[in-house]
């Protein structure tokens, strides 16, 4: 094996064994920073002998033992440094742990539980958004510093800066390495949904950068989806989330045109929709309803998303349906974009004037201001009950608020359109 | 990336059926690969398949074993990976586990 290949299947051995290590080190010596720091230790012995002996049959437990060696080194020298009696005491505990860590074997996260343990802990609502991203993403998604920062635009110390703060937070906080139980849990689920669903969208429509889609990130919100699927099967929103990104997921390729364009959802080739990303979706969703109970947030928006899904052609789409949905989503989770959604599946049901009344109560709200998405719906509403002027002003307006120069291009055409007097659709 | 992995075996060289250990190992690394969030879809495949060969526009069926090629064996992974090296380290373990044969793993596009 020449020094490249051994240094890809290290890449990869890492990338795989890395959560499940700090998460069975993180439980050995109750400190994430300290078992970060071991597993990065054992990552180094790799680099150095690997090349020479080969990938040894099985490496995740040859990391586990490499870096439960280094943390008997590091606590023999902390004694040697500390030589308290009551410090001895507590290291020769610890040390006794790390050795009955030792006889478990192959199986280094506990089943799982571990793996499950490590995500509530990096997405733990005591630590700022951002530093939950990086944090989960680094500690479970097996990303470099390097990695993320790029990913997100900013500069690499600033990813390292955050990690770093974030395990002080945790440690600081004495946060416990446990799966909440009881009416915690329903919060800090939640909180872990928001994360993994905070790094897709992210890759689904990009916040900064030039370009309008990252799918590198979406994968990583997927595979993270899908673990935490297969770790919380019986929670309902955590299909529902799965769900949800695989469905939006299997739509990546047709929603970019040729230069690099957004394709709006019902302009999309429908051919080009991943429909193995959609037959899991579907089932992810089954999964969610058949465990019971109204569906949630996440659940609701997947099930949106599988009338997209499941309509050959935009015409056959189920906007009854898809209006209940949001009608129940505007409930659970109100919010003014939410509404606006409502009223463009209200208008496809039952009609422009319905979807229009709704789109009415929604001028005046402050948060949607300068949404270029309001006039633009409301344009397009009203261009369909013939009122050409009131929509062109609207398209025009929705023009002026919009930052994608594509989008804008769009919009002028519309409004030209409305000006020639027919009630023309774009 | 999204990568097909699958075994090849010559038709005639049909082994004993898997032992109990053996598919207990397996439905063990399945998991793995689930929990891990790597594995899209996987399957069996029966033991030999059909040929289909157009020459000059004359469509042959021929049904296997075909003793002079090999086939493909056993089942298949669909796997979304990071990188090439993430995919072929699935592998490594798939075929430490099955024992000596031949796997192949192919980037698939599209879709």
């Amino acid at each position: 094996m020449t020094a490249s290949n051994t240094q890809g299947a290290i890449d990869a051995v890492w990338r795989i064994e890395a959560p499940r290590l700090i998460a069975g080190l993180t439980r050995i010596v109750r400190d994430v920073g300290l078992a970060e720091d071991l597993a990065q230790d054992a990552l180094v012995a790799a680099l150095e002998q690997w090349p020479e002996s080969g990938v040894p049959d099985n490496p995740g437990a040859w990391l586990m033992a490499t870096a439960k060696h280094r943390a008997i080194d590091r606590l023999r020298r902390n004694e040697r440094l500390a030589r308290k009696h009551e410090d001895l005491g507590r290291g020769l505990l610890a040390e006794q742990r790390i050795a009955a860590a030792g006889s478990e074997g192959v199986d280094t996260d506990n089943g799982g539980t571990d793996l499950l343990r490590l995500l509530f802990l990096a997405c733990h609502p005591v630590l700022s958004s951002e530093a939950r991203v990086a944090l989960t993403l680094r500690l479970l998604g097996g990303l470099t510093t390097e990695e993320i920062a790029r990913a997100f635009l900013v500069a690499e110390p600033t990813v390292a800066q955050r990690i770093v703060r974030a395990k002080r937070t945790l440690a600081e906080a004495r946060v416990p390495f446990e799966v909440p139980a009881g009416d915690a849990l329903a919060a800090r689920l939640s909180s872990v949904l928001e994360v993994i669903y905070l790094i897709f969208n992210e890759g689904y429509s990009a916040t900064t950068g030039d370009e309008w889609m990252r799918p590198g990130l979406c994968e990583d919100a997927l595979r993270l989806g899908r673990m935490l699927a297969e770790l919380s099967p019986r929670e309902p929103e955590v299909h529902g989330l799965a769900a949800l990104m695989e469905i939006q997921a299997s739509r990546l390729r047709a929603r970019v045109g040729p230069s690099g364009e957004p394709i709006l959802l019902l302009d999309q080739d429908r051919s080009r929709w991943d429909h193995l990303l959609i037959r899991r979706g579907l089932a992810a969703l089954e999964r969610a309803e058949t465990l019971g109970g109204a569906l949630g947030p996440y659940a609701l928006q997947a099930a949106i998303a599988a009338c997209h899904a499941r309509a050959r052609a935009p015409a056959e789409t189920d906007w009854p349906r898809m209006a209940a949905l949001y009608d129940a989503l505007a409930q659970l989770a109100p919010s003014p974009v939410v509404e606006l959604n409502r009223a463009v599946a209200v208008g496809m049901a039952f009609g422009p004037a319905a979807g229009l009344e709704l789109v009415d109560a929604l001028r005046a709200d402050p948060s949607l201001k300068t949404y270029h998405l309001l006039p633009s719906v409301r344009g397009d509403l009203l261009a369909k009950l013939g009122r050409s002027d009131e929509a062109r002003a609207e398209f025009e307006h929705a023009a002026s608020l919009t930052q994608n120069a594509r989008e804008r291009e769009l919009l002028l055409e519309r409004a030209a359109a409305c000006a020639r007097g027919g009630a023309a659709k774009a | 990336m999204r990568f097909l992995m699958y075994s090849l075996d010559k038709a005639d060289a049909t082994s004993a059926p898997p032992t109990p250990e053996l598919l207990a190992e397996l439905g063990a690394f399945t998991e793995e690969m689930k929990r891990t969030g790597v594995l899209l879809a996987t399957g069996g495949l029966a033991p030999t398949g059909t040929r289909l060969r157009n020459a000059g526009g004359k469509v042959t069926v021929t049904d296997g074993p075909f003793t002079e090629a090999k086939e493909l064996t056993g089942g298949f992974a669909l796997i979304e990976a990071k990188s090439k090296d993430e995919a072929v380290e699935w592998g490594r373990r798939f075929r430490k586990i099955v024992g000596d044969g031949e796997s192949i793993i192919q980037e698939v596009f599209g879709g």
